[in-house]
């Protein structure tokens, strides 16, 4: 963030601080009893002493693998039935507007499955690795244990993320247009470590990666990313991989469209061309205005969406001071700005950055503002370090047209009424 | 200093352990430098075949490549002997695959229409099929060997995936006897009608207006007005909406 901006936001949170202040100072002369305004049971409320405090609470490990509160249990994977003809080659989208921060929670993580979730005992799994090698391998997760480690926090977006917004307004929640992404680190062995570990002929150009699930998955992968930043990872944020996300090894491929991420991945095989799978070919693929489609659109551009105020997650204090907390990332390296509009995109404002910037990961922006209770259109726009800017929905249609269903990367307009409440539109 | 191999692991080789010699260079190689390291790893140059780096796992056998060694490229790379008719794919058809994708590859309900649609890459909606957006046959036989009946994979023989990719072929009139038959010899020469309709990813020259240098930030584009609303089309599960809960704990 440049020195400018800095100084911008902060002058900014200040006028809101007092605006806050003000608001609170109302709150106080109202009439209402406070407990009654913030809701909920007054006996466990001051001056009362809560029913917690008098009781012992569970001892430790009642609950062998802890979760998150029962007061939680709204911040769940969600599904759109009709969007897929089955539950086993479907979605699920990550509740975006419930979390911070930048990792996701395990449990969390979208779900994108092909052929179901496969259940794999890890000591019948291998991962072969052949083709135009030196010496072909075949290892068990354990083997796979002894390589050298590396640890990286990457994102994973599904590139159909936003997809079914291309024609316009369609799903009313960030959980359902943005969803498809999640951002965890990843605990594996660089794939250039096994690559030179079997040693690739010199005519070996393309890796054919492939799952061990009911769908087979597989994807050709040039051998420049390979020996790049891939990961075989079998662990995702400290812990084992979920089964749903590809236990017990999946392959990690930086910036570039999930689908690539093989999960259950039990083989790699290098050629010297590309196979054309039919998840390259009749997938992932994107149909342009001229009947051409796009092939190998593998990096996902930089992105943003505004996680808080967004449908799920209305504003409900009122006016006053207002945190707007979102997130962006780039699938071209680390994310530069991220600036935020209150009137569709007229007038922007930088965001504050903050928390980590990694490469290739997602990157927590604020907005702090005093909403004077006025409807707004808020958006938010990226720009990542090679200096490409996120574009506006009309901008990609002008390229693209309305049937390329992957990449959508276009710039997301949430409607805040009056009453506080939030929606998914678009404007012109 | 096996147990560090991340200090020096770039060229160190088991075989070059073995050699006294050689194990003194590592050894000067770890202790002083890049500049010693380079000079060890030139001697290295003359062995034909490097031993692993870490000699963890084993060589799978012929047998177990075999068995997973199935995918198939364009050139017919890949291909299993085998053979089928369009024929004796039609019935095959109808007891495996048509529940889901129709008897004509129309598609019943949601799922996925394998024919038609010739013609429509233009429209507004529209419809990719094997005949009217697939570049090449031999996909249709590596994901239907693979993946297909769906929750079924890979349980028929190769002269059935023969025969019915043989069947969905005549459904797009990509051939037109009901006598042809698909095998390992002639799969890779038929021409698919939508080949010619790929081009590699060209964002970075056709959207090089999205680089930029200093975005606008200050009366940008005249005011907006909304023109679309997701509560409009009102398709969002209804527990989302308003963050109400599922009620289904």
């Amino acid at each position: 963030m440049s020195k400018d901006n800095k100084i911008q936001s902060t002058s900014i949170a200040r006028q809101s601080r007092r605006g806050f202040l003000a608001a609170a100072g109302g709150l106080a002369a109202s009439a209402l009893a406070p407990a009654a305004r913030a809701g909920g049971n007054p006996a466990n409320q001051p001056p009362n002493v809560p029913e917690w405090t008098r009781s012992l609470g569970e001892g430790v490990a009642v609950r062998p693998y802890g979760k998150p509160s029962k007061f939680e249990k709204d911040v769940i994977r969600r599904d759109v039935e009709w969007l897929t003809a089955s539950r086993e080659s479907s979605v699920s989208f990550t509740p975006l507007h419930e979390l911070e921060g930048i990792i996701t929670p395990n449990g969390l993580c979208f779900e994108r499955h092909h052929g179901g979730m496969a259940d794999i005992d890890p000591a019948d799994h291998r991962l072969m690795i052949h083709g135009l090698v030196e010496r072909p391998l075949i290892l068990t997760l354990d083997e796979l244990k002894r390589y050298p480690r590396v640890n990286r926090i990457h994102f994973m977006e599904c590139a159909a993320n936003s997809g079914m917004e291309w024609r316009g307004a369609q799903l009313n929640g960030c959980q359902f247009t943005h969803g498809m992404v999640h951002c965890v680190q990843y605990t594996g062995v660089s794939l250039r470590t096994l690559l030179e570990e079997v040693g690739v002929k010199s005519n070996g150009k393309w890796l054919l990666v492939e799952g061990a699930d009911s769908a087979a998955m597989d994807r050709s992968l040039p051998i420049e990313k390979a020996l790049d930043d891939c990961i075989v990872a079998y662990k995702m944020n400290g812990e084992a991989l979920y089964p749903e996300q590809g236990y017990p090894m999946r392959l990690v491929v930086p910036g570039w469209q999930g689908n690539l991420w093989v999960k259950w991945l039990r083989r790699i095989k290098v050629g010297d061309q590309p196979w054309q799978t039919r998840e390259e070919t009749s997938k992932y693929t994107d149909l342009l205005p001229n009947g051409k489609a796009r092939r190998f659109t593998w990096v996902m551009d930089t992105k943003s969406v505004i996680t808080n105020p967004s449908p799920q997650a209305p504003i409900k204090h009122g006016k006053g001071f207002t945190v707007l907390s979102g997130l962006a990332w780039s699938g071209n390296g680390k994310v530069k700005r991220v600036d935020v509009s209150l009137d569709g995109g007229r007038n922007w404002w930088p965001a504050r950055l903050d928390g980590p910037v990694l490469d290739k990961a997602l990157t927590r922006f604020y907005y702090e503002f005093d909403w004077n209770g006025q409807p707004l259109l808020l958006q938010s726009r990226a720009q990542d370090e090679t200096g490409y800017v996120q574009p506006s929905k009309a901008e990609l249609r002008k390229v693209r047209g309305y049937n390329s269903i992957y990449h959508n990367n276009g710039i997301q307009t949430w409607h805040v009424q009056a009453n506080g409440e939030v929606e998914n539109v678009e404007v012109a | 200093m096996a147990s560090r191999p991340g200090t020096c692991r770039p060229t160190v080789r088991s075989r070059m352990l073995k050699s006294p010699e050689l194990v003194v260079a590592f050894v000067l190689a770890c202790l002083s430098g890049s500049a010693a390291f380079a000079g060890g790893s030139t001697e290295l140059k003359g062995e034909a075949k490097p031993a692993p780096h870490y000699d963890i796992g084993r060589a799978p056998t012929p047998e177990e490549i075999r068995g997973w060694d199935i995918d198939v490229r364009p050139d017919g790379q890949g291909l299993p002997v085998g053979k089928g008719t369009v024929a004796q794919g039609e019935k095959l058809f109808m007891d495996n695959c048509a529940t889901c994708h129709g008897e004509f590859g129309e598609g019943n309900g949601r799922w996925p229409v394998l024919a038609g649609g010739k013609g429509s890459l233009t429209a507004d909606n529209p419809v990719k099929t094997v005949g009217s957006y697939w570049p090449y046959a031999s996909t249709v036989f590596d994901y239907v060997r693979h993946a297909m009946p769906f929750g079924n994979a890979e349980t028929l023989s190769v002269d059935d995936y023969y025969s019915l990719v043989a069947y969905v072929l005549y459904l797009n009139d990509v051939v037109t006897d009901q006598n042809f038959e698909l095998n390992n010899k002639n799969l890779a020469s038929i021409k698919m009608p939508n080949e010619a309709g790929f081009i590699m990813d060209d964002r970075a020259t056709s959207e090089k207006a999205f680089w930029q240098k200093d975005p606008c930030m200050k009366d940008c584009i005249a005011p907006v007005k909304i023109t679309g609303r997701a509560t409009a089309v009102d398709v969002t599960p209804e527990d989302a909406k308003e963050g109400k809960s599922r009620g289904v704990e």
